[in-house]
């Protein structure tokens, strides 16, 4: 067997950063969109956000394809049994809400009758026929699927900095773009 | 010849009898949409009330008829938001111009049964000449009458404002009708 590796490949660095630029666009954009009245801008602020959230879950799908099929760096063997455990549960439960929350917005969009055209370019199919209480059903499934992200995030966040200024190991480091030699 | 010619005569005398009593639109079978589109999103909603007389003989088409009048304030975006932005002043003002109406001019056979509607479609207060070509197809009752044509919504002052912005929302809007005429079946 190889040695265990040291840190991330290049692809799983950038696909994580990627991914986390993206939430942290459109998570606000979100937000402000819906407080909007109806105004041209508010239409083109909804088509973005779809469109960003689409791209989310392109990339997260791949992510986990990725994940799926390269070995992560070890966790370092002094990291208490609770924390492991912990770091564990929070990325699984990432990993799943990246997809589900993007799903929850395709479905939503779907249930509202305006489907999605990614780009403005590539129509994407509906995942459910148009039916308005199963809109408005949606609308909260998506907000509360975010809260949910929101908190994890947060926690993960803090996690991250806890490591790399309380107990200064490199778990932080391992993420971050490469020094020269990294993995590919 | 002569059969071909009585033939022919059976086959006209069919269809204006079939025709005969058009004129009584069933509203509950009939449909009114609209097609646009929103961000390059494909959209599409109803006007939900409207009405429309017709007279039409397939064999006397030039003496054909319809008129059609809408209640604005009947449309039906598939939002209760968008429904309510566009009964107001920038688009519909439905306050003020409640009805949309469209009076044919003139109707001609376009061979099959493809014919041709022309007339005056007013909408918010303006008038302008149309054309819209339809098909009919007879039924035991009367006929439907199914067809669409497209319209440019500024050229109605429809949407203006910060809503002239047609990347936005499209200057192109496809108006498709299924207007079913005839008296209704007897049971009911
Ligand atoms: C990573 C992906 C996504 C994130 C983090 C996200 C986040 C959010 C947030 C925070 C809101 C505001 C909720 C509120 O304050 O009420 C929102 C609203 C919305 N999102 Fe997403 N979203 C994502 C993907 C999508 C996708 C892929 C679609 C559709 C294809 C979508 C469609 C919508 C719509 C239509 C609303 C407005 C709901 C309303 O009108 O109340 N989202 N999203």
């Amino acid at each position: 067997m190889n040695a265990p590796p040291a840190c991330y490949t290049r692809t799983a660095i950038a696909l994580h950063w990627l991914v986390a630029a993206l939430i942290f666009a459109t998570v606000p954009l979100g937000v402000y969109m819906v407080g909007l009245s109806l105004s041209p801008i508010k239409l083109r602020l909804y088509s973005y956000h779809k469109w960003i959230g689409i791209t989310v879950l392109a990339l997260s799908v791949l992510r986990i394809l990725w994940r799926a099929t390269h070995t992560p760096p070890p966790l370092p063997a002094a990291l208490p049994h609770w924390q492991r455990a912990g770091s564990h549960a929070v990325h699984v439960a990432l990993y799943v809400l990246i997809v589900a929350v993007p799903v929850s917005g395709w479905l939503m969009s779907s249930a509202k009758g305006v489907p999605t055209v990614w780009f403005g370019v590539l129509p994407l199919p509906d995942l459910v026929a148009k039916d308005k209480s199963l809109g408005e059903i949606l609308t909260g499934v998506h907000q509360g699927l975010n809260i949910v992200l929101l908190s994890l995030v947060a926690a993960h966040i803090a996690a991250a900095l806890k490591h790399r200024y309380i107990d200064r190991d490199d778990i932080l480091e391992r993420m971050l773009p490469h020094r020269p030699g990294g993995r590919a | 010849m002569s059969r071909l010619l009585a033939l022919l005569l059976a086959l006209l005398a069919g269809v204006s009898a079939q025709a005969a009593e058009i004129g009584q639109v069933q509203a509950d079978k009939s449909r009114l949409s609209f097609a646009y589109t929103q961000m390059g999103v494909p959209m599409e909603g109803t006007f939900r009330r409207f009405s429309a007389k017709m007279s039409f003989d397939p064999a006397r088409v030039p003496s054909a008829r319809a008129s059609i009048e809408v209640d604005v304030a009947g449309i039906d975006t598939g939002s209760a938001e968008a429904d309510q932005e566009v009964k107001g002043k920038l688009w519909f003002d439905a306050a003020t111009h409640p009805t949309a109406h469209f009076v044919s001019t003139a109707v001609k056979a376009l061979g099959g049964n493809r014919f041709e509607a022309r007339g005056k479609l007013t909408l918010k207060g303006r008038t302008l000449d149309t054309a819209a070509p339809f098909t009919f197809t007879p039924t035991p009752q009367g006929g439907a009458f199914d067809g669409a044509f497209t319209l440019k919504r500024l050229d109605y002052a429809i949407g203006e404002g910060m809503w002239a912005d047609v990347s936005a929302v499209a200057n192109e809007v496809l108006i498709r009708f299924h207007i079913v005429a005839g008296s209704a079946p007897a049971k009911k």
